[in-house]
């Protein structure tokens, strides 16, 4: 690590540690590091392959893909989700698209290109092995998906159709109308579901991992509840993957499914494995603003709408008029004003950021000022309603449904939302975390998407690493090591079931005065005033010092109602928040020691004379590892955590500077 | 807006279970069902009693957690799921009365969740392609006419929420069980496992204690998604293809 690398010091909340580096992804040519590091790894007789052991939690893209390609391998492996069903995870929720350097246009695309898009798109904080990897595998993740039947949009000659997305200039996102989310979850749900039917699965739905337990320093089992009875269990095996999706949640109101937590991936920080750029938060532009204080999430409505619809707020401040009666010279089309060349079809960022800018003003509209006209009275007096039907129809119902405004007669209301978390478990190229054994998949591991993840990507990534990487590495983890038995009664489980055990005593025992639901709204206010779209030191600092005071206040006077041995919803999400708790913290930390701002990460004092964010990476150019710090047991806090920075190296695609004026 | 909520709690599994009453003020128009529940959990909780057990996640309708039968109809009065459905459907003072889906495949678990796993065995019987990771072929080399893509699509669109087995009379799940066999059954890579498909899902359909269909259509009436009652003739001819052919499940 050069010298200017070594800029951060001593932090006021935290300490630097040894500097960090991946040592499995094989250098040379980029183009081969993933055929080399394949042929490298051991592989497992498949005779063997049952004796093992590979316990799977989450079910969504990742994971599901992961269990089914697994089980079909030989693994006996052991899953878990916190749903009903294996086919409800969050993954289901999303709509736009996955991208594949298929060519299929033949309009210049390749792996090379989509690996150039996401370096770039990632701002330069992502790593370019992964990355690669990434989009060498995207080809094979459609040939997978249509072979298990997912019903891809088509054309009429039969062939595969696709679409461009986020503002790429080629065509490579492959949809499943607006429901491409479901139709691969659905997919890799049903695969799964035949190896749960031969045996080869075992599947725990309604459990949820509370705990990871490690022997001779590897990963080798959780503690779960059953969700049902309330009842803990302990699971050993051989190896550990957590595909347990964002943390998008520790706003409250985020796109994300309710569910949708922490837990598994901060009891794993907690037991030593880093957290890289926990700071990073994608915030995407056009959700559905919020309707009132009893809001519980927030919706997302395509980006596509942004093609043809004009973004506007009054010009004077407080203006309370309806939208048609504000005449047009008195209307701000302003990134039609800011931004000429892109106007409304800004980046996700930039167009997050100057919402939140004119809403700060007080020129934003409807209830509590918190969002901005989406206008397509242009389009329609342009291409007439009938046009905009088909092309957005679904999308103005589900608006309608929601608001109960016609956005065919006045604009649509919209405003920025927490969508998407590209920090999660640090992992080298081989997804293992720092602690051996223990593989982090999708969206709760950290590397593929820098500080800022491309439209259609996630999906991606979700299925690249589950049905490719991971089978991959597992057989190179297993066919390295050896496996001595566990006993169940072995001193580090029971250690760890008593801790599980008296946290859920002590969460039950305290009875305050607050609802779980009260003290996560708290932190979620914090979060997104201070670490929201914008940050800045002294707002840094300032939630820093309210978060622990929230903790403090949360083990005081909480009330968890029922017992721990019932179906018990509020013991779930208490859990969770007492996590989410401690992950805002961190977040803060990262964002405060991180004084550049690159992709969803904007620093205030980082921006250029014109004010768009700006990166330095002759300081910056890591990612941040952290490790715990210890925190005590039920909110007390013993230690700082440990920043470790792995530098990044661009060989291929040279770090410049982003501008869209 | 004030409400008179008639809701079923049930303990667990054991328990007899009994309608029970809630006054609720201060609701809005603009919030959601599930809103409104949490709001009447939050109001619960403080005043000490036990809040009110709900499936629900995504809350945009695509992951069919949710689902309650809302006065006598799955999701309620509206053809949509109850994460969707919105407080300005019903009218200020209204009694809305509140019960988990009613079918014996479907255990109460507690208050308003039930147990739909029957559904993840029916997929297991055969809702499935076969196709080993890593080995698949070129995605256009396999073509399929956009009829045929459409019209598996619009069956793949099912989210197995059960709201159609809560509102037929006979608490069948062919509407669910036909929208997978008319999506795998009309594709090409669908193929070599038509005809044990459709036997071993029936099959498992029936041992999971599901009743039979009497075209009585509530099912599509209730679907949030929209999967035509069509797909159920489709069922009934596969099912009796798959017979004739003679080809043991």
């Amino acid at each position: 690590m050069s010298e200017e690398m070594k800029f951060v010091g001593e932090g006021e909340f935290y300490s630097v540690g040894e500097a960090i580096a991946d040592d499995k992804a094989p250098g040379g040519d980029v183009e081969t590091r993933w055929e080399r590091r394949k042929f490298a790894a051991k592989l497992v007789n498949p005779s063997n392959r049952r004796k093992h052991k590979v316990i799977v939690v989450g079910t969504g893209l990742a994971g599901g893909a992961a269990g089914a390609s697994l089980a079909e391998q030989g693994y006996h492996v052991v899953q878990f989700c916190f749903q009903d069903s294996p086919r409800r995870a969050h993954s289901i929720a999303a709509q736009g698209g996955i991208n594949a350097a298929k060519n299929y246009r033949n309009d210049g695309d390749s792996i090379y290109r989509l690996f150039y898009d996401t370096v770039k798109g990632g701002d330069f904080r992502g790593r370019e092995s992964n990355i690669y990897r990434l989009a060498e595998n995207s080809v094979k993740i459609i040939d997978q998906c249509v072979a298990q039947g997912v019903p891809f949009a088509r054309e009429y000659s039969g062939l595969l159709d696709t679409r461009s997305f986020g503002g790429v200039q080629v065509q490579r996102t492959f949809y499943a109308r607006g429901q491409t989310g479901q139709q691969l979850l659905i997919g890799a749900y049903q695969a799964l579901s035949k190896q749960i039917d031969a045996g080869n699965v075992e599947m725990h739905a309604r459990h949820e991992m509370l705990d990871l337990i490690i022997i001779d320093g590897r990963a080798r089992g959780i503690v779960a509840r059953n969700l049902v009875t309330g009842e803990l269990s302990t699971h050993l095996g051989d190896a550990v993957v957590l595909a347990t999706g964002g943390y998008g949640n520790v706003f409250f109101l985020s796109t994300n499914a309710k569910g949708s937590n922490t837990s598994a991936i901060w009891r794993a920080h907690r037991r030593g494995a880093y957290f890289g750029n926990p700071c990073y938060t994608q915030i995407h532009p056009t959700c559905i603003p919020r309707s009132g204080d009893h809001q519980s999430k927030l919706t997302l409505m395509s980006e596509s709408l942004r093609n043809d619809g004009r973004i506007w707020v009054p010009k004077q401040m407080g203006d309370t008029r309806p939208p048609d009666q504000i005449p047009e010279d008195e209307r701000d089309y302003y990134l039609e004003r800011i931004y000429p060349a892109f106007g409304n079809l800004v980046p996700r960022d930039i167009a997050s950021r100057a919402a939140k800018t004119v809403c700060d003003e007080g020129r934003g509209v409807g209830p509590g000022g918190q969002g901005v006209y989406l206008d397509f009275a242009d389009a329609i007096a342009r291409m007439g309603e009938a046009t905009v039907r088909e092309k957005y129809g679904n999308l103005f119902d589900m608006y309608a449904r929601i608001t109960s405004e016609n956005p065919y007669q006045q604009p649509m209301r919209i405003y920025p939302a927490v969508h998407y978390t590209m920090g999660g478990l640090w992992v080298d190229y081989d997804l293992q975390t720092t602690i051996p054994g223990l593989f982090a998949a999708g969206e709760a591991n950290f590397s593929d998407h820098g500080a800022n993840r491309l439209g259609a990507s996630a999906l991606m990534q979700g299925l690249s690493d589950g049905y490719f990487v991971l089978p991959t590495v597992l057989n190179n983890y297993i066919g390295s090591n050896k496996f001595a038995p566990v006993p169940t009664d072995a001193p580090e489980v029971t250690e760890v079931e008593t801790l599980v055990k008296d946290r859920i005593e002590k969460l039950l025992s305290i009875q305050g005065d607050r609802t779980v639901d009260s003290f996560h709204r708290e932190l979620g206010q914090i979060m997104w005033d201070y670490c929201g779209m914008a940050r800045n030191d002294a707002g840094l600092r300032k939630a820093i010092s309210e978060i622990r005071h929230l903790r403090d206040e949360f083990w005081k006077r909480v009330k968890v109602p029922g017992t721990g041995a019932e179906l018990n919803q509020s013991l779930e999400k208490a859990n969770r928040v007492a996590d989410f708790i401690e992950l805002g913290e961190l977040m803060c930390i990262d964002a405060l020691m991180r004084e550049e701002s690159c992709g969803g990460h904007f620093r205030e004092e980082s921006q250029t004379a014109d004010g768009e964010a700006e990166r330095q990476d002759d300081k910056f150019s890591f990612v941040a590892a952290w490790e715990y710090g210890g925190q005590g047991r039920f909110g007390t806090v013993s230690g700082d955590p440990v920043l470790h920075q792995e530098e990044l190296i661009f060989d291929y695609v040279h770090p410049a500077q982003r501008s869209y004026a | 807006m004030k409400l008179k909520l008639k809701i079923w709690r049930q303990k667990n599994a054991a328990d007899a279970g009994a309608m029970v009453d809630y006054d609720l003020d201060d609701v809005s128009p603009d919030m959601s069902f599930l809103e409104m529940l949490d709001t009447l959990n939050e109001k619960l909780i403080l005043g000490g009693d036990d809040p009110v057990a709900f499936d629900h996640d995504c809350r945009e309708g695509i992951c069919g957690s949710c689902g309650v039968v809302i006065n006598g109809e799955a999701h309620g009065p509206e053809q949509t799921t109850a994460c969707q459905l919105h407080m300005r459907a019903f009218s200020d003072g209204e009694e809305i009365v509140i019960e988990p889906w009613r079918a014996a495949p479907f255990p109460v678990i507690k208050d308003l969740v039930v147990n739909r796993s029957a559904f993840d065995r029916i997929i297991g019987a055969g809702g499935y392609i076969t196709a080993p990771t890593g080995s698949a072929p070129e995605g256009n080399s396999t073509r399929i006419p956009k009829p045929d893509a459409d019209e598996a699509f619009a069956n793949a669109t099912c989210i197995g929420c059960g709201a159609c087995v809560a509102a037929c009379p006979n608490g069948s799940a062919s509407l669910f069980v036909s929208a997978k066999v008319t999506h795998l059954n009309l594709l090409p890579q669908g193929q070599p496992e038509r005809t044990t498909r459709v036997l071993d899902m029936v099959e498992q359909m029936d041992a999971e204690g599901f009743g039979g269909c009497t075209n009585t259509g509530m099912c599509t009436v209730s679907c949030p998604k929209e999967i035509p009652f069509v797909s159920i003739a489709n069922l009934n001819k596969e099912y009796r293809r798959a017979v004739k052919s003679g080809r043991k499940a």
